[in-house]
């Protein structure tokens, strides 16, 4: 009679940002308890993850989730599964759930897949007897067949994965709240665990919330969506408008409206942090925009924390296309190569000859590690880099345009000479 | 968390496998609002999960160790001769009567179990933060399972307690029906430590290392290798506050017949247990709300 699945009202969550810090020990605390006695601090050090939050999910409704990192998307899933609770407000759910937010939960080295599938059902929330009803289904969508009696430390990843997420994908319950999982995994098997998650929402009128990056899979599965940005919704509607609302003024909003030295959406160390980043060509000339097959240098501005000199400084970075797919990660240390000179501040270049992408817009992400440790992550991209149509093959053909991610280039011969 | 729903809660986990449903029950997720509010039936509803999380833990404690459940025996044994050599032979502790070796081992049992428990439980939360942090279930089922477990290496040290019985020739009397009770007293103490240094663990770390010295400490006010008559009788009320004072005696009375039991020793004992278990039920979910954050 009620056809309201999800239904949050006001929902609000507040984190200490002391409480996020690991390894609080007793004596931090005493040391903090004695400081307190003499400063009364208000509570300045606090978050709002979520800000007065409310909306309505319709019974048989798959909604997706987006939102930049730190948004407040996993804090409302979490909310809603039960991990954390609210500061205030409050959600009424009718019906069971599900909560997926990661693969292979409670899954155990030691024991069998067997004993495994079992294990990881009744912390879904599964019965035994559901899970030994669904058993066989499991075992043959996760194609781990004779395997099923040994001990999964002995699987290989890939049969890992598919059997902790076919454990997962045969959870029923009408709620269906799933973080992104389907991020790991093969290619084929991702397909399978959508399809089966698509057959879930759309066939079995089964309530969906799913929060992905994958902007292609949250338009593949879902009817609506929610945008969240610094814990408050934006906008809430059919799945397309919201994602080109996110695309086109949230992201390049927070990416470009404020310089990368400034901004707090970021995690690591500190001792070597991102500046500034543009593209340049091959003579040292800024860009606003590149060509396909163009020779690209990539500038990343860094500051080094006062009087520090690190050593082995390893500067990477990443290029996603607009639907969310990460095409490429180049870090210096894949080639061999490490920074130690950096102090102050300066610039470290990159070159990309013959740039492999056809025309659009990209994500660039940007990661500095220094010694093996993060030292600085900005979480939502560096900047937009901006693609046009180039003479990728040197014959002023255009190719197959953006038709395919990427362009390869090459030499045709029909008789076994070459250039 | 508050669990409101027009059925009993225990419908959301019943396997009804008719698509059609009567009105599904609601839940209502918001903050906590009672201190009071312990909401022990999640743990019924989610006694499967506590089922699965004891044999998981068993079955990959004994998978390892290749020799098995001899540990079981091992441990209580040797520490049993260790203790008759030191205390029985060369301090000549009295035992009330009995021979040492028995004496002592009929209160190693109880007190093996609860060091085990009580040493798994610093780390029974922690050890689970990836549970914690990705899915829900009743937090109380940790420390739950942590002390069950050890419930097997009792069981198993139990059948040499029985082989001595039979060797000393002590028939036990009525009193023998009481063990469960006395059992159940260690089970509730174990469980009511473990709230404690679970949920303290979590927030700070150094909890675990503080543990063995606690263990260490708890055994010497326990009476597991002198006898409880040994402290004056206008202190041992006061002693009893240590409920395995308690357990122990119950387990010596209750097993090696002796004539008359220290009604007062296990009076104070059972009380102890009540508020320690109560207090530790109120701070363990008071805790628990920010598990996830802090983990």
């Amino acid at each position: 009679m009620n056809d309201i699945a999800i239904q949050a009202e006001g929902l609000s969550k507040l984190y200490r940002i002391g409480a996020l810090q690991r390894c609080n020990t007793l004596r931090d605390q005493i040391v903090h308890g004695i400081k307190g006695v003499f400063q009364r601090k208000a509570q300045s050090d606090s978050i709002w993850a979520l800000k007065d939050v409310s909306f309505n999910v319709k019974r048989g409704e798959a909604i997706g989730l987006i939102g930049r990192n730190g948004a407040g998307k996993s804090t409302l899933l979490k909310i809603l599964s039960r991990i954390t609770e609210p500061t205030s407000g409050q959600v009424k759910i009718r019906g069971r759930v599900g909560s997926l937010l990661e693969v292979g939960t409670g899954f155990h080295s030691e024991l069998t897949g067997r004993e495994n599938i079992y294990m990881s059902g009744a912390l879904l929330g599964m019965t035994k007897r559901e899970t030994d009803r669904k058993f066989d289904d499991i075992v043959s969508f996760a194609e781990v067949g004779k395997f099923i009696d040994t001990p999964v430390k002995r699987y290989s990843s890939g049969m890992y994965t598919r059997l902790a997420f076919a454990v997962a994908a045969h959870l029923d319950t009408e709620i269906l709240l799933v973080d992104e999982v389907l991020a790991v995994g093969d290619a084929a098997f991702q397909k399978k665990c959508l399809g089966q998650m698509e057959k879930a929402a759309h066939k079995q009128g089964r309530t969906v919330v799913f929060v992905s990056h994958n902007m292609a899979a949250i338009e593949n599965l879902c009817t609506s969506a929610l945008l969240l940005d610094d814990g408050r919704i934006v906008r809430r509607g059919a799945t397309p408008q919201v994602i080109g609302h996110y695309l086109e003024t949230v992201l390049p909003a927070l990416v470009q409206g404020m310089p990368l030295s400034e901004r707090v959406d970021r995690t690591g160390t500190g001792t070597v942090q991102f500046s500034s980043f543009h593209v340049e060509d091959a003579q040292g000339n800024r860009l606003a925009a590149v060509r396909s097959g163009m020779d690209v240098v990539f500038v990343f501005g860094y500051q080094c924390r006062d009087g520090e000199k690190p050593k082995d400084v390893d500067v990477g970075f990443s290029l996603t296309s607009g639907k969310g797919q990460m095409l490429c990660v180049l870090y210096s240390s894949y080639l061999g190569q490490y920074f130690n000179g950096l102090s102050g501040s300066g610039f470290v270049r990159c070159r990309v000859p013959k740039f492999p992408f056809p025309p659009g817009r990209y994500s660039v992400g940007a990661r500095v590690v220094v010694a093996g440790e993060e030292s600085d992550w900005p979480r939502n991209w560096v900047a937009f880099l901006d693609v046009e149509g180039g003479d990728f093959y040197g014959s002023g053909s255009g190719g197959f345009g953006s038709a395919t991610p990427y362009l390869l280039s090459g030499e045709w011969s029909a008789d076994g000479s070459w250039k | 968390m508050q669990t409101k729903s027009t059925q009993p809660t225990v419908s959301v986990l019943e396997d009804t496998s008719e698509p059609q449903r009567a009105e599904a029950p609601c839940l209502v997720i918001g903050p906590r609002k009672s201190w009071l509010d312990l909401d022990l039936r999640s743990i019924y509803v989610y006694r499967e999960l506590l089922y699965f999380l004891v044999w998981r833990d068993v079955k990959v404690r004994y998978k390892q160790a290749s020799i098995g459940a001899t540990w079981a025996i091992l441990q209580p044994v040797l520490t049993m001769l260790v203790f008759t050599i030191i205390f029985g032979k060369f301090a000549k502790m009295p035992s009330d009567g009995l021979p040492y070796p028995i004496f002592a081992y009929t209160a190693l049992l109880p007190w093996n179990y609860f060091a085990q428990a009580i040493s798994q439980s610093g780390s029974s939360v922690v050890r689970n933060s990836n549970l914690i942090s990705k899915v829900y279930f009743p937090r109380l089922i940790m420390p739950i399972a942590s002390t069950l477990t050890p419930l097997v290496d009792f069981a198993i040290a139990f059948i040499i307690l029985v082989g001595m019985m039979v060797w000393y020739g002590i028939t036990p009397t009525w009193g023998v029906l009481a063990l469960p009770l006395f059992l159940l007293l260690a089970m509730l103490t174990a469980v009511a430590v473990c709230l404690f240094l679970s949920a303290l663990n979590v927030q700070y770390r150094d909890v675990e290392h503080a543990i063995p010295f606690l263990v260490q400490f708890w055994m010497y006010a326990s009476p597991v290798v002198y006898s409880v008559h040994i402290v004056p009788e206008k202190w041992r009320a006061l002693y009893s506050l240590n409920p395995m004072v308690g357990v122990m005696e119950g387990f010596r009375w209750a097993l090696l017949g002796r004539v008359h039991p220290d009604f007062v020793v296990m009076i104070v004992s059972a009380a102890a247990v009540v508020l320690l278990l109560f207090g530790g039920l109120i701070y363990f979910r008071r805790m628990e709300r920010t598990f996830a954050d802090v983990i």
